[in-house]
């Protein structure tokens, strides 16, 4: 530690001093359809030692502002307006002088961590880099390898001296993340700039990297700008926030004045429409109608006017500026009626469309089966040689997972990546025989299918897939991509022309754009679109893989609402496969959670969010960061320690104990039945009846 | 009845917005198509080479009708004449109008060309989509044999089967270039298909049951239409050329019908002494090529755009997205 303090500055002595400061700054882009003003007038200040969270969704502008402020934006954009880093002026400084400032004063941490390093050169090459940049002369490459290993052991990289000379893709995400902060804090800035850093990685993993940012802004004092869309993580991070919309700012103030009394309709929609992984009951979400504008060829007035529920004329005519609140100090607000916003609840200033009542004729014990995985395995062989290729080892993507659906149900399958989930669906909605186990899908066993009964039986199992963009053939209209199951199943013609304009209506689209191609939509309607045609056959089953997730978190409302309604009114089955677990919560009855290829628990899921049982349920909880500035700073996080295992290579018996905080804390005579017997699935104390753990020592430890 | 009808209630009917069922309403519809069309036309070169291509059609096909020479006549008062009033081109050592003779051999050059780029597009693409979607045997088999033709040499297997077809019609001879000319794109194909097919748009037609040549068709390669379409524009610069060079030595076609080809290969003798008889067919040849590629290049500018990736220099069309998601 020795090494580190001269080179930091002392922390405190900073503190106050506004870092950077946004003055009006505009920046637009050339495009087809005019000009697009991606920036408008933006104005911010950012303070030593403080983080500013910048919340917005996608075409608010946020990331552009950043780009602007570093200097990284292409030659066509227009930029003009002021930011003033210190003392100097950045804008309209060449290239050269900005990159004297960039990596020594201010720095940035991208999105993909993958795509942020090097592949060619190790680890500790790039770290060095960044120190040898700004170092002219000052520092030799033996005392810039030697302060890039403190620096990798400062961001929690474990054994850094050998890691020095590994390669980026044999890191995980959350180690890569964690390189690009040391190399961000490598010459002590004085302002970071993170663009979503945790977007692209698991819940566990982000809460690591959180931390690791808050190690880096306590180390270097440094004012970090975060921008995200995510306001769980704000609330946990920030100090002050700033909600961008359609380019400008709308609302900027303190981090608990922000969530407990917005003062702007649209943040009051915001949070309203996420669900809460500690919601309890149900209630439907509160969407925001409509999207978010063009930026090309805005009209005059508010941006937000056509989707505000408290419009008046003046909205349209006239844009408000961000003011202070009457009564506020701190707190300012673009709307016109902002201090009427009296009535902080989303439900009531959007109205929330009225839940559909499930109609829930039998128990679930009376009701059938529609989906029946028995000890379900997935084996992928690992072949080495060209010539001869021989088997070395096999990696069990799935390791014998079993689960039930029932009639009019809603299973959530939750995990983080490389749990084998996504191998788990697509291992059910194959038909064949799996490696090992038994799928029945409506009672029907699916080893004993011929080619018949197999195309008969899917019509009744489809499929939603995640990337809206992705799963709709670009070059089809979308009366063609929903004819499309019908024809292939033989529906008459007329039958069809009938159905189409039927299936838009369900799910909220208008029938005449039935003509239409899928990039003319946007993509919370290309997801309903996928939905739609999910539905096309009437199916019992329906599998999601992660419907939501690619989507902004104001349209998200929307889709869940529609799944939960249409689930109600059609009596449909749901296999929800997630790793966002809010969302779980707020419309599956039961969930399972999935770790390197065994469910690791089962249960209702006021029973497992309530009351986990396994470790790693727990972690998992409390790493989901929730929008409650007071909760969530007051909150236990169980953080897991190391990496995801090979699923190649698991560790013996319980796969979890090489992570596990409960195993950690055991003697040595109970571990030995952690490393040599794999827990079987099983009720716990008094637990309800379905709800299962597998783990030896399960215990209830509420973390929500 | 949607769930929105519920929740527009509820709110002030004179605000109420069509909400989430209205799709953005474009002042003209921005399809793919007008794009592309749109792109191309602003490039001078490629236009260029379209007006090229068609008035060499035209002037091909209505040449002849407007001529007072037939391609085969031979005017005895006129031997060896340079370019009068009489003869446009000039005449031949026999008294052959040059005119006509160019004109029928560019007819044929480009019928060629055209068909062979078409024909060898499309094996390209269904061998290429077979092996790349089917995989396994299909495809180990179906790459082997296209392993095998690159290897061998078209040039000398056409010139040695150029003499069995002899008499026959030059359709045999557009055939034999097709077989020669579609490896590479095929290659090509296969690896998208190994792409296309991982998307989420094919896996969802396969587990809606959608039987694997209707995928292929309607998915895969659709989707893959503007290197199909570079590709066969530029197969008919290279089949043109292709031709000719074989007519020049003659294995291709053969007397008494004229190509481009052959008029070169009887007009190079002379090219110094009487330039009219090699300078018109070789001059067309390069016409014809040349626009062709500039086509085909205008094409992939055009296309490519759309489909993403903006030019540096293109400081007026970075990549447009849907109407309503911003940059």
């Amino acid at each position: 530690m020795s090494l580190i303090d001269p080179v930091f500055d002392r922390a405190d002595s900073r503190a106050g001093e506004a870092v950077l400061r946004v003055t009006d700054l505009t920046v637009s882009f050339p495009s087809e359809q005019g000009r697009v003003q991606a920036v408008r007038q933006l104005s911010y200040q950012v303070d030593a030692g403080e983080v500013l969270g910048i919340v917005g969704e996608s075409g608010s502008g946020k990331s552009v502002s950043s780009m602007a402020v570093m200097g990284l934006l292409p030659p066509q954009a227009k930029v003009s307006g002021s930011v003033r880093f210190r003392d100097t002026e950045l804008l309209g400084k060449p290239d050269s002088e900005l990159s004297r400032i960039r990596g020594r004063n201010v720095a940035m941490i991208f999105q993909d961590p993958l795509s942020a390093l090097t592949p060619v050169y190790t680890v500790g090459d790039q770290v060095s880099e960044a120190l040898l940049a700004h170092g002219k002369g000052r520092l030799t490459k033996q005392a810039a390898a030697r302060r890039a290993i403190e620096l990798l052991d400062l961001v929690g990289i474990p054994n850094a001296t050998s890691r020095f000379k590994a390669f980026p893709h044999e890191f995980s995400g959350g180690m890569r993340q964690r390189v690009v902060i040391a190399m961000a804090i490598a010459n002590d800035p004085d302002l970071i700039i993170a663009d979503e850093p945790t977007t692209a990685l698991d819940v566990t993993v982000q809460a690591q990297v959180l931390e690791v940012l808050r190690t880096a802004q306590e180390v270097t004092g440094a004012g970090i700008v975060m921008i995200t869309h995510d306001l769980g993580v704000v609330a946990g991070f920030a100090d002050r926030v700033m909600v961008m919309y359609a380019g400008r700012a709308v609302e900027t103030g303190a981090v608990d004045e922000i969530f407990t009394r917005p003062r702007m309709p649209y943040t009051l929609g915001l949070l309203g429409s996420i669900p809460r992984v500690d919601a309890t009951g149900r209630q439907a979400l509160v969407p925001i109608e409509g999207q978010p504008p063009s930026l090309a060829g805005l009209a005059p007035g508010c941006p937000f006017a056509p989707r505000c529920p408290l419009v008046v004329p003046v909205c349209e005519e006239v844009e408000p500026d961000l003011e202070e609140v009457r009564g506020l100090v701190g707190h300012r607000a673009a709307c016109h009626r902002s201090e009427e916003l009296g009535d902080p609840d989303p439900a009531g200033v959007f109205g929330v469309p009225e839940p559909t009542v499930r109609s829930t004729a039998a128990p679930r014990g009376r009701r059938p089966a529609v989906l029946t995985v028995d000890g379900l395995a997935k084996r992928y062989d690992i072949i080495k040689g060209a010539v001869l290729r021989r088997r070395v080892g096999s990696v069990h993507a799935v390791d014998g997972i079993s689960f039930e659906i029932r009639e009019g149900e809603i299973l959530g399958l939750v995990g983080e990546s490389g749990c084998g989930k996504t191998s788990a669906l697509l291992e059910i909605l194959s038909f064949t025989t799996p490696s090992r186990g038994r799928v029945e899908v409506l009672g029907r066993n699916v080893a004993t299918l011929d080619r018949t009964t197999r195309k008969r039986l899917r019509r009744d199992v489809q499929v939603v897939f995640q990337d809206p963009i992705a799963s709709l053939d670009p070059r089809m209209p979308i009366a063609d991509i929903l004819a499309e199951p019908l024809s292939t199943h033989r529906v008459p013609k007329e039958e069809i022309r009938r159905r189409v304009p039927e299936l838009l209506r369900l799910v909220g689209l208008r029938p005449e754009h039935a003509s239409r191609y899928p990039a003319e939509f946007s993509g919370g309607q290309r997801q309903r679109i996928g939905i739609a045609r999910a539905l096309a056959l009437e199916p019992k089953l329906l599998v999601l893989d992660e419907p939501v997730s690619a989507l902004d978190v104001s349209i998200r409302a929307g889709v869940i609402n529609l799944l939960d309604d249409l689930r109600a009114r059609l009596g449909l089955a749901y296999l929800f496969v997630a790793h966002d677990l809010s969302v779980v919560r707020h419309i599956a009855d039961r969930v399972a959670v999935m770790y390197l290829g065994k469910i690791v628990e089962v249960g209702d899921v006021d029973d497992v969010f309530g009351a986990p049982q396994h470790p790693y349920t727990q972690a998992l909880l409390s790493a989901i960061p929730i929008p409650d500035p007071v909760k969530e700073r007051a909150r236990e996080r169980i953080l897991l320690t190391g990496d995801l295992p090979s699923p190649a290579d698991p560790p013996s018996g319980c796969r979890f104990r090489s992570r596990c905080f409960r195993y950690a804390a055991l003697s040595e005579s109970e571990r030995d039945l952690c490393e040599q017997q794999e827990p079987p699935r099983e009720r716990h104390g008094n637990s309800s009846d379905g709800h299962e753990a597998a783990c030896h020592y399960a215990q209830v430890h509420t973390v929500l | 009845m949607s769930i929105f009808a519920t929740s527009s209630s509820t709110r002030d009917p004179a605000t109420a917005a069509p909400g989430v069922s209205g799709a953005p309403e474009p002042e003209e519809q921005t399809t793919r198509t007008r794009l592309v069309v749109r792109r191309f036309l602003r490039n001078w070169q490629a236009v260029f080479g379209l007006c090229a291509i068609v008035a060499l059609f035209a002037l091909a096909y209505l040449g002849p009708l407007v001529s007072p020479w037939g391609y085969a006549e031979s005017d005895y008062t006129a031997f060896l004449q340079p370019p009068s009033a009489d003869h446009w081109f000039g005449t031949t050592q026999i008294g052959n109008d040059v005119f006509a003779q160019t004109m029928r051999g560019l007819q044929k050059s480009l019928v060629i060309g055209l068909l062979v780029g078409v024909i060898s597009t499309g094996l390209a693409s269904v061998v290429g989509a077979a092996a790349g979607y089917f995989g396994g045997w299909t495809d180990r088999i179906l790459m082997w044999f296209t392993d095998l033709l690159l290897v061998l040499p078209a040039f000398l297997i056409i010139a040695i089967l150029s003499p069995s077809f002899r008499g026959k019609t030059w359709l045999v001879f557009v055939a034999l270039l097709a077989a020669f000319t579609w490896m590479i794109t095929a290659r090509i194909v296969r690896g998208m298909t190994l792409t296309l097919k991982e998307r989420e748009f094919v896996t969802a037609a396969r587990f809606m049951g959608v039987p694997a040549w209707r995928i292929i068709a309607r998915h895969i390669l659709p989707n893959m239409a503007s290197l199909l379409i570079i590709d066969a524009t530029i197969a008919v610069g290279g089949a043109i050329l292709a031709e000719t060079g074989l007519s020049y030595f003659g294995f291709g076609v053969q007397p008494p019908d004229v190509s481009l080809g052959t008029l070169i290969a009887s007009g190079t003798d002379s090219a110094i002494t009487f330039p009219w008889l090699f300078l018109f067919a070789a001059g067309f040849l390069i016409v014809a090529v040349l626009s062709v590629n500039l086509v085909g290049d205008g094409l992939r500018d055009a296309l490519d755009a759309t489909s993403g990736r903006a030019s540096k220099a293109d400081e007026d069309d970075p990549a447009p997205g849907p109407v309503g998601v911003a940059a």
